[in-house]
């Protein structure tokens, strides 16, 4: 009896030891993943990477320097289409709508969001490229934003409903209209929540490359305005990486470090604002 | 609702900003159905030369303008169940950890660390998969697992560093961290007495939790899977870097192949012609309607489980 | 808050400013010769600063279709477009597609075999048994006979091919399908062909990074690639029976009968051309440009471009290893920038 008893126990310990291996294996990974990057990109992020535009091929020296400007615009556009998108569809899902409405808003938000981000290219390039004739900023922008918008409306919905009744309640017995309680009150109340949310989808779509590549296309010079193809960061990582250049290896390295450095700042500070303040203030 | 006048309700400007909203919500609904119908038209050339021997036809030659989604179909599946195969031990043993071992500071610290991991993006984990996973695959993967299992099927052949087991490889530590963020969750959140009541009938601490609390929450798991599964599925970058492009059929693990996501990503500005365009369009849908179907499972079984959790602990 | 807005304003107004009063052309095509177009459209740049050619290394596949397409104002590609594509850009864009040559290059088979730093020898029935798969050891006959005095591994060779629409690729098939019959009805020429084997790499690029990583590989690339990558390549035999090695003087041999005979609308295929020191993977490459273009600004300065490349551009081949462009085909093209118009 003791014998199987202590059998059992040991089984146990040497299960539970391995599921603490498995979750530290895991968790390695992502340190591992930044070592490597720093290991391999730490000494090429300099300050030619920032400032130079890609040398002609073969010849060293280049930098990113339109490419990170190029992803910055990106980015700038695909929120100023995306959020709003999201963010007021939101509202209406969490204030206005029935459920028979929402339920058919959300399973098409959700539908949105399985896509896989290279048939969002191929829908961008049917919608935008093609009818414009022209590979431009505006079109990644376009793809880029679409990917933002489940993300945006979930989160904006779900963070509303966490606003507490009281406080609706308490505003409409002062007498302020729906639209005022809701952009007085409520939404300050869960600013916090939405604001991360933006984050996220930000950084998500920060390392897209299959939707750019039939969208923004690439630049080897600087992109005026939005209606040109312009240079990113993930597609300039994915171009150089392939190549046989040992100079676009290391600038893709740093490009890696640069890109993924970003986007865990992003996350941390998104995570950050949601942990710190309470994301609906309780009544 | 419906109390105040509907002038009263337009003066105060409800009623505008109830339309403006609905617009941006119906606008979802919208593109969303466009997309589908895009995908749908602009594939019809391929559709009705093909028809459903598209999806069992080996052969994919722009010459002789004839194509066949069979070898990429395949390259999918398989780097998915390669994928899966790696990724659920180690996902749901390290989900327990998180959820039954560690104490609640630091299961939320290793949490979150988890969640940085989702956030790589694809380019990244191809860049680390080509300079990283394909040497180890020449130098010490393949004749591990060649010169003793060489005589099975799935481990023949040469190696070339790229191919079927490599992209596996990547795509597992790409959706490690959606199985073990869900698992934790309905892990979390089967009822204590649960737990208690195994404990208290003398099973070990890993018998409760893997004879009754997993068992509870295996619905989630398995929704949790499914959601791994629907992000392998789609994964473009990071499969195209390691693959190997060609589109083989093979049993051998080690051969290279292509996958849908991948030979779009690769074909798709350059195709000449309109039926070689609308079979990668169609590839596309054929992607689409995979992953529409396999997310779907994954919602359905997360939302069963954690009723389920609601419904005992009530 | 406030400062919030104001900064996301100056960003978006910076984006939306033109920064050079410049004038952007976008192009895409051809990775073969890329080398030197990014050369050139750098030095042109920095002679006429207002004047920018975006030009993207996507391969001659995709070059074709953007042209066709008018997402890019011109395309490249070494495989001359065929006559159903031709007719394609004739409907959808209603001019013509012209082409221009603008280097000669020349493909040559780049390997990786351990222990072997030497040159080795291909005969046309080597390469094109190993790329029908028929031939899969270092240390064939067919390889080891032309190579008498170099140790050639017993191991499996790792073929690799393009992954894209390529119009290395053309030239490549066009080439096996001359010399091999079983390969002419088996695969045939075009950008993008159904491999019997190997792995694809995307670009030249692409080809070279896996030749110069994968052990006992071989692909086929265009000359500069391997040069600048410090890879090894073989001499091929031509129509002649020698065996040649690719440089600027072998490429231009090549060319010469072609020179003369050069057709109107300068689509030719020079693969394994007569003559003794002809080396036989040869080919022109070519910038498309559509016979109509609206945007005056924009044709001046692709006009003005061409002039440059045919006369000044030409200086900077030779150092990139493409050849000059014979003279013939030069005074020819001269005369044919006006069609665009």
């Amino acid at each position: 009896m003791n014998a199987r008893l202590r059998w059992r126990k040991l089984v146990s310990n040497f299960m539970l030891t391995m599921t603490g291996v498995c979750a530290f294996v895991c968790v390695s990974v992502l340190f591992l993943i930044l070592g490597y990057l720093l290991f391999n990109g730490g000494t090429s992020v300099n300050w030619n990477f920032f400032t130079k535009l890609p040398a002609p091929v073969g010849e060293v020296g280049g930098g990113m320097a339109n490419a990170i400007v190029g992803s910055a615009k990106l980015l700038l556009a695909a929120s100023l289409f995306g959020v709003p998108v999201g963010f007021l569809g939101g509202i209406y899902l969490a204030e206005f709508s029935g459920t028979a409405v929402a339920s058919v808003v959300r399973y098409a938000a959700d539908l949105l969001n399985g896509v896989p981000s290279i048939v969002i290219g191929i829908f961008a390039y049917s919608l935008v490229v093609l009818p414009f004739k022209h590979f431009s900023t505006f079109a990644g922008a376009f793809a880029l934003g679409l990917m933002m918008i489940p993300i945006t409306l979930r989160s904006t919905e779900e963070f509303l409903g966490a606003v507490p009744r009281m406080l609706r309640e308490g505003a409409m017995a002062l007498g302020a209209s729906k639209w005022k309680t809701i952009s007085t009150v409520i939404v300050p109340a869960a600013y916090r929540g939405i604001l991360t949310a933006i984050l996220l989808a930000l950084a998500r779509v920060a390392g897209e490359t299959a939707p750019l590549l039939f969208t923004a296309f690439g630049n080897r010079f600087w992109s005026n305005g939005w209606n040109n193809p312009t240079a990113s960061l993930p597609v300039m990582i994915f171009t150089y990486a392939v190549s046989p250049y040992e100079d676009w290896h290391r600038q893709a390295w740093a490009a890696g470090l640069v890109l993924l450095g970003l986007i865990l700042i992003i996350n941390i500070l998104a995570r950050t604002i949601l942990s710190r303040g309470i994301a609906v203030p309780r009544g | 609702m419906g109390s105040r006048s509907f002038l009263s309700r337009l003066r105060e400007g409800d009623e505008i900003a109830r339309l403006i909203t609905l617009i941006f919500a119906a606008m979802v609904v919208l593109i969303t159905l466009l997309l589908v119908y895009e995908l749908w038209v602009n594939s019809t050339l391929a559709r009705h030369k093909f028809g459903l021997s598209f999806f069992v036809t080996r052969v994919w030659d722009p010459v002789t303008d004839e194509y066949g989604a069979l070898p990429f179909i395949y390259g999918t599946l398989v780097t998915s169940a390669v994928a899966l195969f790696l990724a659920v031990p180690l996902g749901i043993g390290a989900s327990i950890f998180l959820a039954e071992l560690a104490p609640p500071r630091i299961s939320d610290t290793l949490q979150f660390f988890i969640d940085l991991l989702a956030a790589v993006p694809s380019v990244i984990y191809g860049l680390l998969g080509i300079f990283i996973v394909v040497p180890l695959m020449r130098t010490v993967i393949y004749p591990a697992l060649n010169k003793p299992l060489g005589f099975l099927p799935i481990f023949k052949g040469p190696s070339y560093g790229v191919g079927f087991l490599t992209a596996g490889i990547v795509l597992a530590i790409m959706v490690i961290p959606y199985i073990i963020s869900v698992s934790r969750e309905v892990l979390l959140s089967v009822p204590r007495d649960q737990r208690e009541a195994a404990l208290a009938l003398g099973s070990t601490r890993w018998e409760s939790t893997w004879k009754v609390v997993v068992p509870f929450a295996k619905t989630g798991i398995m929704g949790s899977i499914f959601l791994a599964l629907a992000r392998a599925l789609g994964e473009t970058m990071a499969v195209t870097m390691v693959i190997g492009n060609t589109p083989t059929i093979s049993a051998s693990l080690f051969s290279p192949g292509d996958s849908i996501a991948s030979v779009i990503a690769n074909q798709f500005t350059e195709a000449t012609g309109d039926l070689y365009l609308q079979s990668l369009i169609g590839l596309g849908l054929v992607l689409f309607l995979l992953t529409f179907v396999i997310n779907g499972l994954a919602r359905l079984l997360i939302i069963v489980t954690t009723e389920k959790g609601s419904k005992v602990s009530n | 808050m406030k400062r919030a807005a104001l900064l996301l304003a100056a960003i978006v107004a910076l984006g939306t400013a033109v920064w050079a009063q410049g004038l952007l052309i976008n192009g895409a095509g051809a990775t073969f010769p890329y080398p030197i177009y990014s050369k050139w459209f750098d030095v042109y740049h920095q002679k006429n600063s207002s004047i920018q050619f975006n030009y993207q290394s996507v391969g001659s596949g995709a070059g074709i279709k953007q042209v066709t397409e008018g997402t890019v104002d011109f395309g490249a590609s070494d495989g001359p477009m065929n006559d159903a594509q031709l007719k394609e850009f004739q409907a959808k864009r209603g001019c013509e597609i012209l082409h221009f040559p603008t280097v000669l290059g020349a493909v040559v088979p780049t390997y990786n075999v351990q222990g072997v730093t030497a040159s080795l020898n291909f005969t046309p029935e080597a390469l094109a048994g190993i790329y029908l798969g028929k031939i899969t050891k270092w240390n064939d006959p067919a390889i080891a006979g032309a190579n008498k005095g170099v140790s050639l591994p017993a191991q499996d060779i790792v073929v690799i091919h393009r992954s894209d629409g390529s119009g290395t690729t053309y030239i490549w098939t066009d080439y096996l399908s001359k010399v091999s019959d079983e390969w002419k009805s088996k695969v045939n020429r075009n950008t993008s062909v159904n491999w019997p084997v190997g792995l694809g790499g995307k670009g030249n690029e692409g080809v070279t990074g896996l030749v110069k990583q994968t052990p006992n590989a071989i692909g086929y690339v265009e000359l500069i690639y391997a040069v600048q990558n410090k890879i090894p390549y073989g001499t091929v035999k031509n129509a002649a029976g020698s065996f040649i090695k690719a440089d600027l003087a072998s490429v231009t041999a090549a060319a010469a009968g072609a020179a003369k005979e050069m057709p109107a609308d300068f689509r030719v295929s020079i693969t394994n051309a007569p003559g003794k020191t002809a080396y036989p993977i040869s080919s022109f490459t070519w910038l498309l440009i559509p016979s109509k273009i609206q945007d005056a600004a924009k044709r001046d300065a692709i006009k003005g471009f061409l002039k440059w490349m045919l006369t000044e551009g030409q200086s900077y081949n030779e150092a990139l290893s493409y050849a000059k462009l014979p003279k013939e085909v030069v005074d020819k093209e001269l005369h044919a920038i006006s069609k665009v118009q």
